[in-house]
């Protein structure tokens, strides 16, 4: 069966979901990942969006454009101040935080706040959002990109939201001591962080993608092992069932480069 | 922006006497002064008090700093109308789905206009704070980001543990401005679905602006007190506001015009800051008031979106 990059990344994404967790997810690929691992092998996955609502059930012809709104929370079990949302996740409530973004560096460090100098900037972008709370405290972080040069970059500009920050211990030393870095999961591998290091290292390549092509369309020099596996290709099912999620392709249609 | 002393000493001046404090949307926000700082509820476009707002760009009021937990259009329209020179928030942009806004790019790289970035859960902890009345709170957040470089936020050893932690420092803004399902006419306000910060910013404020989707009678809020979000002697102000978030949504009585707001975007898509500037002129100077705004759309789709909230929610 076809499929197009961007639904080859939300099914890699919910494959590594596990069942009986918590997961925050972000609006966009992270929501249709997440109830697609619901529908498939994580059917006890609890999700939690950002407005507050505490596993609600989304009506897949009435997908929401937000975290916050009426869409997001039906069927919802509670809907908590957004004080109370990110102190159960600061608690240690949520096993898994799961965003998108928009440039990365080698140390999986997000930035959403200025292309350029901080006073100067060339781009102003919208800012963090919940984003840097999630990466600071949920347990397990997996990020998803669409993997461009541009965007794998050597050094972000800003760390609006830290990883591994400089590499080695320096996360835990800037006080960030619990949660780090799980999965990066992009159209083209799948990556996580170097135990000693905090670097980018290859885990896996998408079918018909090789280590070689990963490394052109990463911008720093990325860990990669002798022996990298390739994932099996998304299912028939599980590509059905995504769709019928997302009948309008609001979030599963392919980036533009 | 006042500090946590002074917050005190202007909250055990308030009258708490239990009075009306009914009045229309034009006097209510001429409680806002120029220069104030103010807290706006709801986030993105979810109960953010719309007709608020668009009354306080008619009144054109001045040097305003806004600051809300996660900001859509609402933000922009402050920005854009020339009302707020500032912005506190988390997140400045119309919807995901249209991209980096071009407004607040314009405005903030030209420093047309200041955007004072937090997190946002360090948002909330802000309005918390005030709402308890001490100066800050700790939180894992911000910390290993270069947002506590460049944040009045500081890093501290925690006393106890020894742990490094993150302080932020308390929000008191001199005006919240609220939008609600119902209150009566003393201010008790109620809150259904979505509680946002709301209940943090009514006590964290100097004076409070409620605006109700209804007013109900004080023995309706007696006979429902678990639902009542801010008690009345917050509240100094109370008006009546059907459809008070429209374009944006009321947790179960109305979603938001989605078709209007990617209206709204695509005026900042096209020509950015004038595009932005030319909405406010014909939808916001255009009308006098929120009704008049109200009736620039047909009724259908005001009851369109009552009915798919219903839907929505199985009723």
């Amino acid at each position: 069966m076809e499929y197009n990059t961007a639904e080859l990344v939300a099914v890699m994404s919910s494959r590594v979901l596990e069942d009986n967790k918590t997961i925050f997810a972000g609006a966009g690929l992270p929501l249709v990942s997440s109830i697609l691992a619901q529908k498939t092998r994580a059917p006890h996955l609890t999700i939690i969006f950002e407005g507050g609502a505490v596993a609600p059930e989304l009506m897949s012809d009435r997908l929401p454009y937000s975290t916050n709104e009426v869409r997001t929370a039906r069927k919802a079990i509670m809907i908590p101040t957004q004080f109370d949302i990110f102190s159960l996740q600061q608690r240690g409530y949520v096993d898994y935080g799961f965003l998108g973004g928009a440039q990365i560096d080698m140390y999986g460090n997000l930035n959403t706040t200025v292309i350029g100098p901080y006073e100067k900037p060339v781009v102003r972008l919208p800012g963090p959002g919940g984003a840097n709370d999630i990466i600071s405290t949920c347990n397990k972080i997996i990020l998803s990109l669409h993997h461009m040069k541009r965007s794998f970059i050597p050094k972000v500009d800003y760390i609006t939201s830290p990883s591994y920050i400089t590499g080695g211990d320096s996360r835990r030393k800037s006080g960030l001591i619990f949660g780090s870095l799980y999965k990066v999961i992009t159209h083209l591998c799948i990556m996580s962080p170097d135990e000693k290091t905090g670097r980018l290292k290859l885990e896996a390549v998408h079918s018909g993608v090789t280590p070689e092509q990963v490394q052109e369309n990463t911008g720093f020099e990325l860990l990669i092992p002798d022996k990298v596996p390739t994932t099996e290709p998304p299912t028939e099912r599980e590509l059905t069932l995504l769709r019928a999620l997302d009948p309008e392709k609001r979030y599963i249609t392919p980036k533009k480069e | 922006m006042v500090d946590f002393v002074e917050a005190r000493k202007i909250v055990e001046k308030k009258d708490k006497g239990m009075k009306s404090k009914l009045m229309s949307l034009k006097d209510a926000v001429k409680l806002i002064n120029d220069g104030d700082l103010i807290a706006i509820g709801g986030c993105m476009y979810s109960r953010s008090p719309i007709a608020a707002l668009h009354e306080i760009i008619r009144q054109k009021k001045s040097n305003l700093t806004v600051s809300k937990a996660l900001t859509s259009f609402d933000g922009e329209l402050m920005l854009a109308s020339g009302c707020a020179k500032g912005i506190i928030t988390s997140w400045l942009s119309v919807a995901v789905v249209y991209g980096v806004s071009k407004v607040m790019r314009h405005l903030v790289q030209n420093r047309l206009a200041a955007y004072e970035e937090w997190s946002h859960y360090t948002m909330a902890l802000r309005f918390k704070a005030g709402a308890m009345g001490v100066p800050f709170l700790p939180t894992l957040s911000l910390l290993g980001s270069d947002m506590i470089k460049h944040t009045s936020a500081k890093e501290i050893t925690c006393p106890f543990t020894g742990q490094k932690i993150a302080l932020v420092p308390a929000l008191f803004p001199d005006v919240g401005v609220i939008h609600v399902h119902a209150a009566d006419e003393y201010g008790n306000a109620q809150i259904e679905g979505y509680r946002f910060c709301d209940e943090d910013i009514a006590r964290a404020s100097s004076k409070v602006i409620v605006t109700a989707e209804k007013i109900v009678s004080n023995n309706k809020i007696r006979r429902e007190p678990d639902k009542t979000a801010v008690p009345f002697f917050c509240v100094d102000a109370v008006v009546e506001v059907p459809f008070g978030s429209y374009p944006g949504e009321c947790y179960g009585l109305y979603e938001a015009d989605l078709k209007h707001i990617a209206e709204y975007a695509q005026y900042g898509i096209d020509k950015g800051l004038e595009g932005a500037k030319e909405y406010i002129q014909k939808y916001i100077h255009g009308t006098a008031s929120h009704e008049e705004f109200l009736s620039t759309f047909p009724l259908s789709r005001l009851l369109d979106r009552q009915r798919t909230v219903r839907e929505i929610l199985g009723e």
